[in-house]
């Protein structure tokens, strides 16, 4: 329990103290994990909303697909990724493997499922309200794509943010295709899980600590933009 | 898919739409040239408002069919106004400025339609303010001002007053004139009698989704000549 105790106030020093290695694996991941929830948005949304709106053979098995990868295993995605970016991999001639850009790959891989599944669920019930007023404006349901996305952009903030913590808390897939190299592809999460399999607490904790906090700011900003937007726009 | 197809005249022909063994409408036969407005009335259930959606070419019939201008293309020169309007979460202004973008106006022009539509139904002055926290009847204005707003040739107003407090209703009422006056035909559905009375030239009647009749409305409230018409005019003026 003491060593536990101290290594709270040792993780405490280093996260307020502005220590350089901490903050850079902050750095990195809060870059990793924004640019692969932004591309898992441009694409998850539009197709999510499209899936909810089209009518088109095959629509029911696409639907339980895409619910189905929102569980999808990290380490196989780590893997499969890995194994497209290998030297030996299709995509082996870009030698990304390794480096924040197949962080990104392996994260938006994993994140796009989740807000396509999301964004289908929400549009879907939002066009019983609108199909009606749309269509009568003459309105196409391509055309309702972008008018629903952005008319339920308050309560999609929410799938983003789902998505951006998905991508931030990913552990085994990072770790695979990032290979959790110092000063290069370490984040918090494989950071966290070398420095406690190392037995150094304190920079796990202090790490820990950050992660929930940017949680917890992440979903408090959340719930007060949704409660303001429903105050303003009804 | 809506067309350059005219809107007027419509025609329903052996109009029936079912929902599952429920008859919404059967074998209706309408026309309508838009010379003068005309009130749908009937009972709850009666099928006033799928007639509209008939009419409007929402609702495909389970049988028979409509033409607008001879033609089956849904025409994009009408517009409906729904009792319960779903107006999007931006402004008064942006939810006409929508309508206006659907139908291919742009730039300056569409927002200066959208001002002087919204100006026609006495909301210039909120013009900005988000439309989804508009009162009632505030709302409905801005669901006229967004039908209005892209000229149609007809207009279907499903209900426009229910809900509505009296001033409110009265507003809505002067719009419905306005528009009028501006050459705009009216159809609309309404149970306030009194409203059907001012509103209207003709009345259609609807029970349990038939026309029993369709008579010039002096006619209609003096002589109703259904005698489901005459059990409805009795029991809602006592």
């Amino acid at each position: 329990m003491h060593d536990i105790g101290a290594s709270f106030v040792l993780a405490y020093h280093l996260a307020t103290g502005g220590d350089p290695e901490l903050w850079a694996i902050v750095e990195l991941s809060l870059a990793v994990s924004v640019s692969s929830a932004l591309l898992a948005c441009t694409l998850g949304l539009p197709l999510g909303a499209l899936v909810a709106l089209q009518q088109f053979p095959g629509r029911r098995a696409l639907i339980v697909a895409m619910n189905a990868l929102f569980g999808l295993p990290s380490v196989v995605v780590g893997l499969v990724v890995y194994l497209m970016l290998s030297r030996a991999g299709p995509l082996g001639s870009f030698g990304i493997l390794f480096t924040p850009p197949a962080i990104v790959i392996a994260q938006t891989v994993l994140v796009t499922p989740i807000v396509a599944a999301l964004a289908r669920q929400f549009v879907e019930d939002a066009w019983h309200e609108y199909r009606e007023q749309l269509t009568s404006l003459g309105v196409s349901a391509l055309r309702a794509v972008p008018t629903l996305l952005w008319d339920l952009r308050y309560s999609l903030l929410t799938v983003v943010l789902m998505g951006l913590g998905r991508a931030t808390s990913e552990v085994g897939a990072v770790m695979i295709v990032g290979g959790n190299v110092s000063g290069v592809t370490r984040v918090m999460t494989t950071a966290i899980a070398l420095e406690t399999e190392k037995g150094d607490l304190p920079l796990a904790l202090a790490l820990g600590v950050i992660l929930l906090a940017l949680v917890v700011a992440l979903n408090a900003a959340a719930s007060v933009l949704r409660d303001w937007s429903l105050a303003r726009h009804g | 898919m809506a067309s350059a197809t005219r809107s007027l005249p419509v025609e329903a022909r052996g109009v029936t739409v079912r929902y599952g063994a429920l008859a919404a409408l059967d074998d209706v036969d309408l026309t309508f040239d838009g010379s003068a407005p005309l009130a749908v009335l009937g009972a709850n259930g009666a099928g006033k408002s799928v007639l509209l959606r008939v009419l409007h070419g929402l609702v495909a019939p389970s049988e028979g069919g409509v033409t607008w201008s001879g033609a089956s293309t849904r025409p994009r020169d009408q517009a409906m106004v729904f009792q319960r309007p779903v107006l999007l979460r931006r402004s008064a202004l942006a939810n006409v400025e929508y309508a206006l973008a659907v139908h291919g106006v742009r730039g300056r022009e569409r927002r200066e339609r959208a001002a002087e539509a919204l100006a026609r139904v006495g909301l210039e002055k909120i013009a900005s303010r988000p439309a989804r926290v508009l009162s009632g009847g505030e709302q409905q204005r801005v669901a006229l001002a967004r039908a209005w707003a892209t000229r149609p040739r007809v207009v279907y107003l499903d209900e426009p007053t229910a809900s509505l407090d009296p001033s409110a209703a009265a507003e809505v009422e002067r719009v419905m004139g306005e528009m009028r006056s501006a050459g705009t035909a009216i159809v609309f559905t309404t149970h306030h009698l009194g409203f059907a009375r001012r509103a209207a030239a003709e009345v259609v009647f609807l029970d349990r989704g038939r026309v029993t009749e369709r008579t010039a409305v002096p006619d209609f409230f003096a002589r109703p000549r259904s005698p489901e018409a005459a059990a409805y005019l009795q029991g809602e003026l006592p």
